[in-house]
């Protein structure tokens, strides 16, 4: 307990103190989070939304592949970049391994699959409510595509913050892929387990406490983007209710 | 005259095998430049199936449907979609969608607005309005179209009775605003549909039961005598 106690205390020491190595560790997670969110929601949103409104041959194969790779673990995902981008791999002459850039590979490979099938749920819905609607102006299924995922974008933002936080608290797939290099690729999750392995709990905890710090933020502006949107437009449409954990 | 609309024999089956849903049943139905028709019957009796196969959002599983193709065509739903934009947008979007640039289509909106009673209302987010200013404002945007054809699926069902009277007065103004226009409406409302309608086609799972001229429908001794089944609807017993 009192271990306990004097490594909280010591990391709430480094938290505020601003630690340089603690600092230099929490901006290169946020960045890395923030480019691989940004592609996987260039990607997911488009993707999601075709998906939303169109009907096709094999799309409900599609819609279970999709929702399997919801489900996949992040070290497998690590797996999968590691072999695409180690030296004998088909993207190896990139020479990307154990760089910032793998990791953005990584985590943006991870939450694709969660933008697309929330974008995917949230498109659908609301084709299902209003699509005739559109289509009886005269809007074909990509415009009704946009126009319903653009009515959506309360919705979609959620969904944008629910990728990020699932980047940001994930481990596998970056230790692979980043090798956890000090100075170059060591993120916040994956310095929690080097840190914890070499017993030096004061670092490790005090980055445990800012990565629950920003998990907190995402969630207190989830619930106040809902507030808002139900005071502002009423609770017409769905939006998901969806809680980011650490 | 050829008919707006013409329906030989035509069939809306949903689903399969023993599921089968009918739909419309062998419908035999023309409908001729400048009419104003209703379809009336109870829930589940076709109504919007056959307002949905008129307007092309539905195929029919079986039998003819020609449709004046030239024609500009709009229709109006009992809940209408307005998207999260101010009403002018909204009415603007329906325009753009016809191929109206963004530009001019603001002023049609507002053009549009006016002519609905709502143009004070035109910045403001459209879902804010009250129901029966937001079926007013999809009233503007299928106006907005200039449409030939305008067709209305119970437009004022889910109205206050305050704000269905409004939407109804608005109804029979655009309709005198345009004679020629084609106005094919569904109904459950028997006195909206005796002071909008020409003309009546009772529906009753998925078949044409009655077919007749407005006044003669309510005639109730002809009815009566001809058709029972309407007769008891318009009686209230099915309703």
């Amino acid at each position: 307990m009192t271990s306990f106690t004097d490594s909280a205390a010591m990391a709430l020491n480094l938290i505020f103190s601003l630690d340089p190595s603690l600092m230099a560790i929490v901006a290169r997670s946020l960045w890395v989070s923030v480019c691989a969110t940004v592609i996987a929601c260039a990607l997911g949103l488009l993707l999601g939304a075709a998906l939303g409104v169109s009907r096709f041959a094999g799309r409900a194969v599609l819609l279970a592949m999709l929702n399997t790779f919801l489900a996949v673990p992040s070290v497998v995902v690590g797996l999968v970049v590691y072999l695409l981008l180690s030296r004998s791999g088909p993207l190896g002459f990139l020479g990307w391994l154990f760089s910032f850039k793998a990791m953005v590979l990584a985590q943006a490979l991870l939450v694709l699959p969660v933008v697309t099938a929330l974008t995917r749920q949230v498109v659908e819905d609301a084709e299902g409510l209003h699509g005739e609607q559109l289509q009886s102006m005269g809007a074909g299924a990509l415009l009704r595509s946009v126009l319903l995922a653009w009515d959506e974008r309360y919705a979609l933002l959620t969904v944008l913050l629910a990728a990020f936080g699932r980047a940001i608290s994930e481990v596998g797939a970056v230790m692979i892929v980043g090798g956890n290099i000090d100075g170059f690729t060591r993120v916040m999750t994956t310095a929690i387990a080097l840190e914890t392995s070499k017993g030096d709990l004061p670092l490790a905890l005090g980055l445990g406490l800012v990565l629950l710090l920003l998990v907190l933020v995402l969630n207190s502006v989830l619930a106040l983007l809902r507030r808002w949107r139900d005071q502002e437009e009423g609770a017409s449409s769905a939006m998901p209710r969806l809680e980011l954990r650490a | 005259m050829t008919p707006v609309f013409a329906l030989e024999q035509a069939n809306v089956r949903f689903g399969m095998g023993a599921r089968t849903l009918h739909a419309l049943c062998d419908i035999d139905l023309q409908i001729a430049p400048g009419e104003r028709v209703a379809f009336i019957g109870a829930n589940g009796c076709g109504k919007s199936t056959l307002l949905r196969v008129l307007h092309g959002l539905l195929r029919t599983s079986s039998g003819l449907l020609r449709r004046d193709e030239s024609l500009c065509q709009a229709m109006v739903f009992q809940r209408p979609y307005l998207m999260r934009m101010s009403a002018q947008n909204n009415v603007a979007l329906g325009l753009w969608l016809r191929g109206q640039k963004w530009s001019s289509a603001q002023w049609l909106a507002m053009d549009a607005l006016q002519s609905v009673g709502m143009a004070e209302h035109a910045l403001r987010a459209a879902r804010k309005l009250s129901g029966g200013q937001q079926q007013r404002v999809a009233l503007a945007r299928a106006w907005a179209t200039r449409p030939r054809v305008l067709l209305l699926d119970e437009p004022t069902s889910s109205l206050d009775p305050h704000a269905k009277r409004e939407v109804e007065a608005l109804i029979q103004h655009l309709a005198e605003h345009d004679p020629s226009m084609t106005l094919v409406f569904a109904s459950h409302n028997l006195g909206q549909v005796k002071r909008l309608a020409s003309r009546v086609v009772y529906l009753e799972q998925g078949r044409v039961l009655a077919d007749l001229p407005v006044q003669e429908f309510f005639a109730a001794g002809a009815l009566a005598q001809r058709y029972r089944e309407a007769h008891s609807f318009v009686k209230g017993d099915l309703v």
